[in-house]
């Protein structure tokens, strides 16, 4: 019974779309801003599978490609640089004492308020972008970690030295194995921001990508576009999200469960 | 250092823990207050004591989790470092990796300890050895789960099959079964003893429970704060000293033997000598009359009051 609930509101939402957009169609067939769902199919079936006339190239895919690139690498690279100093700020007391301030102070800038230093620094090509997703979600990644780190009990990390561990091992064999799945979920978490800077960076200046796309097309009002891009976005980011939190549960299956 | 005790106790020859010595305090409270002490392999050494008498301080020493002020502490006539194979624990909690299988937990102690070369080549062994631990543990069909999936018993047993593959010198135990239910817990200290009788393994057993102790042990030592000595310290300002030191004989670890009128005479007076903040017994009066028991006293404890 519960579960039928779900769908209701999707459902609601819907309705309420299709109602307005046939009574604005009525009045006049040829308005943009609510087209019909024929409509935007036809638009998203020509970007999806015929070749633009200008490039060429089919420009969903095209699209989707070059802004999964940019989210990739700008979050592959927050989330090891995340690893690697939340690590080290997490075990060694010293080494937070000096940069935790730093990086809490960091955390707090609006990413999108150093966008414009990021474009005239890196120019305005793949690299600001990529560095404007890290410097979103870079920091988020750390603390996390960091915190994680020093929640593993005492207790382990001297129970693995009478076990024969060296210091390096106690490191990548008790204490990293443990923060993987914290960072897989980091990651999960500031994706929905990391999809933010992406389109933010991609509507100030690109040549492509689901964010430049969308604020194009806004010049034309076409919102047959809009709205299937808006929706594929939301499909992406959706995907992502279940799919690591299934792979957390399937490759930690001993992650977020409480002791006794 | 001043009363060289003619005691062969005092002699670390032969012993397999030997502590002379040895202060800790935190800040300005002193919590362990010139222990002497000597126990042979073999032993089952249980240690009691008044909440906050430092018995968990004096076995974070055993571990080398933490140093001493003063003193020095030999295991087998070699000063203790830094926690290493020498040394099992078993903690009251967070014992076991949360990330591995209950066998990989077990293994990890050969794994960690063996280079890869090794670990190859003995690889089917140390397996033969997991699983005959587990097997003597009762959990041999738990091997594939992991921690959180057993309850705290079965950790508890894991936890020590984990510390006796590394065949250390000595097991260190932390109130290892402090957090489980009674009956649990009962059924878990025959269980030790079995494991005990078998093995004939040096374990020091921390617990603040008199008849645990009582019943595990082949010598019951109390820790306490409680008591008088020639300082002129007020009382609660000296750390604790080792106040008793009992042989128990040991028949058959059997349950019945918590329900004798001997074992409960036994509890009441260690009750009354260290765990009774109104009874302060004088440093000359201390039962110390366990054949590996020793002190050295300055002169100003050695006054008496």
């Amino acid at each position: 019974m519960r579960r039928t609930l779900g769908p209701l509101p999707f459902l609601l939402a819907l309705v309420v779309y299709l109602v307005a957009s046939n009574a604005r169609l009525r009045e006049n067939p040829l308005d943009k801003l609510l087209p019909s769902p024929v409509r935007m199919a036809a638009a998203a079936r020509s970007l999806a599978f015929e070749p633009d006339r200008r490039s060429g190239s089919r420009l969903l895919w095209l699209d989707t490609g070059a802004s999964l690139e940019r989210l990739g690498i700008g979050m592959s690279c927050a989330a090891l640089a995340g690893l690697l100093l939340g690590l080290n700020l997490g075990l060694f007391p010293g080494l937070s004492a000096l940069l935790q301030p730093f990086v809490t102070a960091v955390s707090i800038i609006p990413p999108l308020a150093v966008l414009p230093i990021l474009f005239i620094v890196f120019g305005v090509d793949e690299l600001s972008k990529v560095v404007l997703i890290f410097v979103g979600t870079f920091p988020v990644i750390t603390r996390e970690i960091m915190l994680a780190a020093r929640n593993i009990p005492r207790e382990q990390i001297v129970k693995a030295l009478t076990l024969g561990a060296t210091q390096l091992e106690v490191v990548y064999r008790i204490v990293l194995p443990q923060l993987l799945p914290r960072l897989l979920e980091t990651v999960r978490l500031t994706l929905g921001s990391a999809w933010l800077f992406l389109i933010a960076s991609e509507a100030i200046a690109a040549e492509n990508g689901l964010g430049y796309r969308i604020f194009l097309m806004r010049r034309y009002l076409a919102m047959d576009v809009i709205l299937p891009y808006a929706l594929w976005i939301t499909v992406l980011g959706f995907a992502f999200d279940l799919a690591l939190k299934y792979f957390i549960a399937w490759r930690y299956p001993w992650y977020g469960v409480e002791e006794e | 250092m001043t009363e060289p005790s003619a005691n062969a106790a005092a002699d670390p020859a032969g012993k397999l823990l030997f502590l002379e010595d040895v202060y800790k305090s935190y800040g300005p409270k002193i919590v362990l207050d010139d222990i002497d002490l000597s126990v042979r392999a073999g032993e089952f050494c249980g240690l009691v004591g008044p909440s906050g008498c430092g018995k968990s301080t004096l076995l974070r020493l055993l571990l080398g989790a933490e140093r001493a002020d003063a003193g020095r502490i030999l295991l087998d006539g070699a000063p203790l470092g830094a926690p290493d194979p020498q040394r099992g624990i078993v903690f009251q909690k967070y014992s076991l990796f949360p990330h591995l299988s209950i066998l990989d937990n077990v293994l990890l102690g050969p794994r960690l300890s063996s280079n890869f070369g090794q670990w190859r080549r003995q690889r089917a062994s140390f397996m033969d050895e997991a699983a005959s631990l587990l097997k003597t543990m009762r959990l041999e069909s738990d091997g594939d789960k992991y921690p959180h999936q057993l309850s705290g018993g079965m950790q508890q047993r894991v936890a020590i099959a984990q510390a006796l593959i590394m065949h250390p010198k000595i097991l260190l135990m932390d109130e290892p079964f402090g957090a489980l239910d009674p009956s649990v817990r009962e059924d878990l200290q025959v269980h030790l003893l079995q494991i005990w009788e078998e093995r004939r393994m040096t374990v020091f057993f921390v617990t603040h429970d008199i008849h645990e102790a009582l019943f595990l042990s082949t010598r019951v030592l109390v820790l306490s704060q409680y008591y008088r000595d020639g300082r002129t310290l007020p009382p609660d300002c000296h750390g604790s000293k080792v106040v008793g030191d009992y042989q128990i004989k040991k028949d058959a670890a059997s349950t019945d033997l918590k329900r004798t009128a001997e074992f409960a005479d036994l509890a009441q007076t260690i009750r009354r000598e260290g765990f009774e903040p109104t009874v302060l017994q004088n440093i000359n009066e201390f039962n110390l009359k366990h054949p590996d028991s020793w002190r050295s006293l300055n002169p100003e404890e050695a006054a008496g009051s």
